[in-house]
């Protein structure tokens, strides 16, 4: 299947157990309840990681955490060697110009069309020349196939096709670290093959570092070298999808074979069922 | 008993609040130098904030104007003082009527549109978005809205004492025949530069109060809709009372 | 943010409004005194009583004003009202024995000075002091003088007033008819 897709992951060049972002036994609770409780990530260069795991594990905090825009309790979160936690407002940004993040929703700035929101970057952090901005922000959307609707407003784009221009607008800096949050929510097939071969064929061509978080297991089997999952705070597996295949813990059992019920139950605590039932005339508490 | 646990946590909210306020308008007076550097910005805001409200305030100016007129002149034909009307309205506009009548009215129209873009590029991401491109979404999208009401609320507060005068002229002079010298000259007379000063002072402070209250609950709202629609409804409020609270406050101290 | 001429245009014509609003309100509404504003000069007048004369009351002659009172003060060693006057620059030629006066506006109003020009062919400078002074009309002071006292003699100012007049005068009195 991999190979028919031509999505053969490939170990490429540029990796070498060099490490482009490093969680070491992280601690962050929320509200004082735990979000991680001693997380251990290694995000390797120049490959695809997924992130995966049941719903509310914490995904999102993971990348955010990595971008920096919150902090750890505890442990240590390094991004290209730089301890995250530690750096100053302009260091921090200094370090994001060099990342690129695709939002779940695309988050494209909405008074502005599709043209002006690829070219934001550039005109924030670059005095380019308007001809240079214009063949960059051009091709990028070539390179996601909508060079065609540049002028288009983002209202009136399709849910796939505004994410394919929110990663136009992720790659338009050339970052080194692309950050995927939910690629494949909501996608009809087509568009979700389209984001995945974009996905794969970006990591490969501009020898990037992608960091994938999705709970599509069918999906990430094919696209990701590395994969980790998250549940109770923890990783409780990571390794090839191959590997992943094989495991035999039972939480990641019943995430890779979507099973209903498991260590993640199916019911929401409550009290002895008959005996609520029977129970005479009290309202459902 | 807990009428008052939930009134001393309500102030403790409130404070709470005012103090985030205040840190926000610290940082927002911090980065108006750099804020003036993109004058486009600043200028696109400008047009959201003032050109946009030019309609609604120059018809309520009018209305005012002409209310004015036919209670003024009822008032002080029963004292009989008709010819004043000129100058008790002028003053009561520029002092009073036209700052507080303009706060509120740009706080329902400008307020609210300010606080749920804001709020709504909160709830869809799009600050995040920005933050993460190394784009400081205070400097891009905060700071120049409040600049531009900031800079738009004076002027519209002089243009409805403008127009609101006119149509005090309208009903005094046109309609109950007091004379167009007279009516003027009147107002001359007893109409100071401090009284000036005092009414564009007034809706220079309100405009500050006003813009800070709206971009502040846009970009502190739930991102959620009804987050959103939440932060509107608490920016005509709070702005409202800040107007009126800061309206006697300022009156006490210039007099 | 390139896109829309019809945004700058309407922009700059709101702006535009709003300072021709200011400028009408402030050019057409208020009376314009932009006469003392550092461009005038100062002369003292020293008064046994100001009675309700205020801080930036006017300073007339023949009815049009010419200046503003600055500053009222008192001298503890003259026991005197010491009351500067800033007089436009454009009224240079007030004579040196010109007198001042403290005058009511309308029967209840505010007070201001009155200057009536002296005869003489030097003119008050900066710094001058101005001779002549009729003091402001203390209604009390009036009301019992009629009450108590029929001869009322015209006293200059700084003389102590004759004896058999009542005690409880202070100052001289406005001779009845100056304007």
């Amino acid at each position: 299947m991999g190979s028919q897709l031509g999505l053969a992951g490939s170990r490429g060049a540029v990796a070498g157990g060099d490490n482009v972002a490093v969680l070491r036994g992280v601690h962050y609770a929320v509200d004082h309840k735990p979000v991680f409780r001693g997380l251990d990530v290694e995000i390797r260069r120049g490959e695809v990681t997924a992130i995966m795991g049941p719903s509310g594990t914490g995904k999102t905090t993971l990348l955010r955490l990595i971008t920096g825009q919150i902090h750890a309790d505890a442990g240590t979160v390094e991004v290209d060697g730089q301890d995250v936690g530690r750096l100053g407002r302009r260091e921090l940004y200094a370090l994001r110009r060099r990342m690129g993040m695709l939002f779940q929703n695309g988050a494209l700035l909405t008074d502005i069309d599709v043209f002006e929101n690829v070219a934001f970057p550039l005109r924030e952090h670059a005095r380019l020349p308007e001809r240079l901005v214009r063949s960059l922000v051009l091709t990028k959307l070539h390179a996601v196939g909508l060079r065609g609707a540049a002028r288009l407003m983002p209202q009136q784009l399709s849910g796939g096709m505004a994410r394919r221009v929110a990663l136009a607008r992720a790659i338009v800096m050339d970052p080194d670290i692309l950050i995927y949050d939910e690629p494949f929510a909501g996608l009809d097939p087509i568009s979700m093959g389209v984001v995945m071969r974009l996905i794969r064929s970006l990591n490969d061509a501009l020898g990037i570092s992608s960091i994938v978080v999705s709970h599509d297991v069918r999906e990430i089997a094919l696209l990701a070298d590395q994969s980790y999952i998250l549940s109770e705070g923890q990783v409780v597996a990571s390794g090839s999808p191959r590997e992943l295949q094989d495991h035999p813990s039972p939480i990641v059992r019943q995430f890779m074979e979507g099973l209903a019920d498991g260590p993640v139950p199916f019911h929401y605590p409550a009290p002895d069922y008959y005996g609520q039932l029977l129970a005479p005339g009290e309202a459902a508490r | 008993m807990k009428l008052l646990r939930e009134l001393l946590q309500g102030m403790a909210d409130f404070l709470g609040r005012a103090g985030a306020m205040t840190r926000f308008f610290g940082r927002l007076l911090w980065m108006t130098p750099a804020g003036l550097l993109r004058p486009r910005l600043v200028a696109d805001q400008v047009y959201n904030a003032g050109a946009l409200s030019l309609a609604i305030i120059m018809i309520s100016g009018l209305f005012v104007g002409m209310v004015m007129g036919l209670q003024g002149h009822d008032l002080l034909a029963r004292i009989g003082s008709e010819e004043s009307l000129g100058t008790g309205a002028a003053l009561t506009l520029l002092k009073e009527l036209g700052p507080v009548v303009t706060a509120l009215l740009f706080a329902g129209r400008a307020g609210t549109a300010l606080a749920s873009e804001i709020g709504l590029m909160r709830a869809t991401d799009q600050l995040s978005a920005m933050d993460i491109m190394a784009v400081d979404p205070m400097k891009r999208v905060v700071l120049p809205r409040f600049l531009g009401g900031v800079i738009s609320m004076p002027l519209l507060t002089a243009i409805f004492v403008m127009v609101s005068l006119f149509g005090v002229q309208l009903i005094g002079v046109q309609y109950f025949g007091i004379d167009r010298g007279q009516f003027w000259s009147e107002m001359r007379s007893y109409v100071e530069l401090s009284d000036v000063r005092e009414g564009l002072l007034k809706g220079l402070v309100f405009g500050i109060a006003c813009s800070l209250i709206a971009v502040f609950e846009g970009y502190n709202a739930e991102p959620t809709a009804e987050g959103v629609g939440r932060a509107t409804t608490r920016t005509v409020v709070v702005s409202a009372v800040a107007t009126l609270v800061l309206d006697y406050i300022v009156t006490a101290i210039l007099l | 943010m390139r896109q829309n001429r019809a945004i700058d245009v309407s922009t700059g014509l709101f702006v535009l409004l709003g300072v021709a609003a200011i400028v009408f309100l402030v050019t057409q509404i208020s009376n314009r005194e932009f006469t003392s504003q550092g461009k005038g000069y100062r002369v003292v007048a020293q008064f046994d009583n100001v009675g309700g004369l205020k801080v930036g009351a006017p300073v007339k002659m023949a009815g049009v004003t010419v200046g503003r009172v600055e500053q009222i003060g008192y001298d503890m060693k003259l026991f005197k009202a010491v009351v500067s006057l800033g007089i436009d620059r454009r009224y240079d030629q007030i004579p040196n024995d010109s007198d001042a006066s403290i005058f009511t506006a309308g029967l209840l109003g505010g007070q201001y000075i009155g200057i009536e020009p002296g005869g003489s062919e030097d003119y008050l400078k900066d710094g001058d002091q101005i001779e002549f002074v009729q003091n402001a009309i203390v209604l009390e002071n009036l009301i019992s003088k009629y009450l108590f006292g029929q001869g009322i003699k015209e006293t200059p100012p700084g003389q102590a007033p004759e004896s058999g007049e009542a005690a409880t005068t202070t100052g001289s009195p406005a001779p009845a008819g100056k304007q």
